[in-house]
């Protein structure tokens, strides 16, 4: 009986028609991911030549390139831009020079049951609580917080809220993102070359601007891509912790008030990261990733 | 180049200052939890187990709990789903556009939030489909499916696919080897990236802010809407606790399953 059950019959004619297999697994996960999400940004790049209309407050699908016209003549619009790029490439920078050390100790010092719990505890904080960790630095940087408690017997005062107080933070955030990447770079240089370099010569200083650097560089600009496009895309760090407006802010603020100029300004970010992609796959960084 | 001495010492420091750095904000936040002075000074002058009772008692912060925990679950169930379904199709078949799926399914978690977030939003409204749990579920499930798709063929890539095949000559059908063999090697890896799903979405706020509309809050939306009302503030340092343990306990559970391997490489 067993042998002529449906299932059975389902499962044997499944085993026999691969496509018809493979078209039962795809199904549903091809609906959500292609139509539903694709469809979505597709519709996100669309509706940027959508436009308000002033006096309803309807939304206008006649194509046309007015949101990038009041983008494109407003100085706001502009700086903030121009405000997010140089954070994120601060925040980028910051966290190179504060990754290295680390993850040069995980890959080349520690004991291989130390570097776990050091990969451990990276990738804790890197999968969890970003809210949480805004918020806490928030609570730091106040007034009669931690930092201006701890910098008062030197005389010293926190940056308080503002623009500065956004880099420290994100580049805080974004931190494990580059830690990772590195140590897997430096991981994987050869011992051989670097005992080569000194053999030649090379005191430790020369061997790793001239061999590690070069050789852990798509590494770095692998985890850059996280750096980047992670500060391009935050709008509750400016927002906790300063004043001031990103990109993030301003496609937040008019997503109930003007849509399709939400979605003109949401094209910076993805223009500047798929631009920031190319050249990183260029450098090598896509097999680091 | 094996560093000295000095440089040694040198980099067992920095490593020690940078850990420092990442993790006392996270305690910080926790001793927040539970000082006795409404008004948040440092230093903290007196602890208290109050804030945690009231929090709970408090209704914005239990139905803000639950709508989390209710998202979290609908969005690791949908992705479990979805996840596996892709990683057998990538793993077992070669097919037309099959690179191009695996890099649709990362795309989610690599654009910044806020593009899925608005992308999300735009298509919902303009279907005209209600704002509320289901759309934060499916926003929420659209980023974690990644996660399951990278720990199961992960998994798949390691077991060989001989003992399958041993599985159906012994007589058994397509089901009872997916029942007996595949579900049993694939489990943990199912566990793992489920409970990364699970502390993704439990703690996100971006896509949430888009997807959510007006009628729910999660925790952190909770915890967004309040953090400026110095009355609530006690309130918000205790659910930004609970938010905490809820996101890196089933991150540190994961990484003790896979031995970190899955867990890396978020995009």
């Amino acid at each position: 009986m067993i042998r002529g059950s449906l299932p059975r019959r389902l499962a044997a004619s499944l085993y026999r028609h691969p496509r018809a297999q493979l078209s039962a697994l795809l199904a549903v996960p091809l609906g959500w991911l292609v139509v539903a999400y694709l469809g979505s940004l597709a519709l996100l790049l669309v509706s940027a030549f959508w436009r308000l209309d002033s006096f309803s407050g309807n939304v206008i699908t006649e194509p046309t390139l007015q949101n990038f016209a009041t983008l494109a003549e407003s100085d706001v619009y502009r700086n903030i831009a121009i405000r997010t790029v140089v954070i994120a490439a601060l925040v980028t920078l910051t966290d190179i020079i504060l990754a290295f050390p680390i993850a040069y100790y995980m890959a080349r010092v520690a004991s291989p049951r130390v570097r776990g719990l050091l990969v451990v505890s990276i990738l804790l904080p890197l999968w969890s609580g970003y809210l949480v960790k805004v918020y806490a630095w928030r609570l730091i940087l106040n007034e009669s917080g931690v930092l201006n408690w701890a910098l008062d017997p030197l005389g010293l005062r926190g940056p308080g809220y503002g623009d500065p107080a956004v880099w420290l933070v994100m580049s805080y955030l974004w931190l494990p993102y580059m830690i990772l990447p590195i140590y897997a770079g430096l991981e994987r240089i050869p011992s051989s070359l670097l005992e080569a370099s000194g053999d030649l010569g090379a005191r430790s200083p020369r061997t790793f601007r001239k061999v590690v650097l070069p050789l852990v560089l798509p590494a770095v600009v692998a985890g850059s891509i996280f750096t980047f496009s992670l500060t391009l895309g935050d709008y509750i760090t400016p927002t906790l912790v300063s004043g001031t407006q990103f990109i993030g802010n301003v496609v937040y603020s008019n997503i109930s008030v003007n849509r399709p100029l939400a979605a003109a300004y949401a094209l910076v970010p993805i223009v500047i990261m798929i631009v920031y992609l190319l050249v990183a796959r260029r450098l090598g960084a896509f097999e680091e990733l | 180049m094996n560093p000295d001495r000095v440089a040694r010492i040198g980099l067992r420091v920095a490593t020690a200052a940078t850990l420092a750095f990442i993790y006392l904000p996270i305690l910080i936040i926790v001793m927040y939890a539970f000082n006795a002075d409404p008004l948040q000074r440092w230093p903290i002058t007196g602890y208290t187990l109050d804030w945690i009772g009231r929090a709970w008692a408090n209704e914005g912060v239990r139905s803000a709990f639950f709508a989390s925990l209710k998202a979290a679950i609908g969005a690791t169930t949908v992705a479990l789903v979805l996840g596996s379904l892709i990683a057998f199709a990538v793993h077992r078949h070669r097919f037309f556009g099959r690179e191009a799926l695996s890099f649709i399914v990362i795309l989610p978690i690599a654009l910044p939030g806020i593009i899925t977030g608005l992308a999300l939003n735009i298509a919902f409204r303009t279907v005209g489909i209600d704002l509320g749990l289901l759309t934060v579920i499916v926003g929420h499930a659209t980023f974690c499916v990644v996660v399951i798709f990278n720990n199961v063929i992960a998994r798949l890539r390691r077991t060989s696919t001989t003992i399958q095949e041993a599985s159906m000559d012994l007589g058994a059908d397509t089901w009872q080897t997916f029942r007996y063999i595949t579900l049993p090697t694939i489990s943990t890896a199912l566990l793992a990236g489920g409970l990364l799903a699970f502390a993704l979405s439990f703690d996100e706020i971006i896509v949430t802010t888009f997807t959510a509309g007006s009628d729910i809050q999660t925790l952190p939306i909770w915890i967004f809407a309040n953090y400026q009302r110095p009355n609530n503030l006690p309130l918000v340092n205790v659910a930004a606790v609970f938010v905490l343990i809820l996101s890196i306990v089933p991150v540190y559970l994961a990484a003790r399953l896979t031995g970190g391997a899955g867990t890396t490489g978020r995009g």
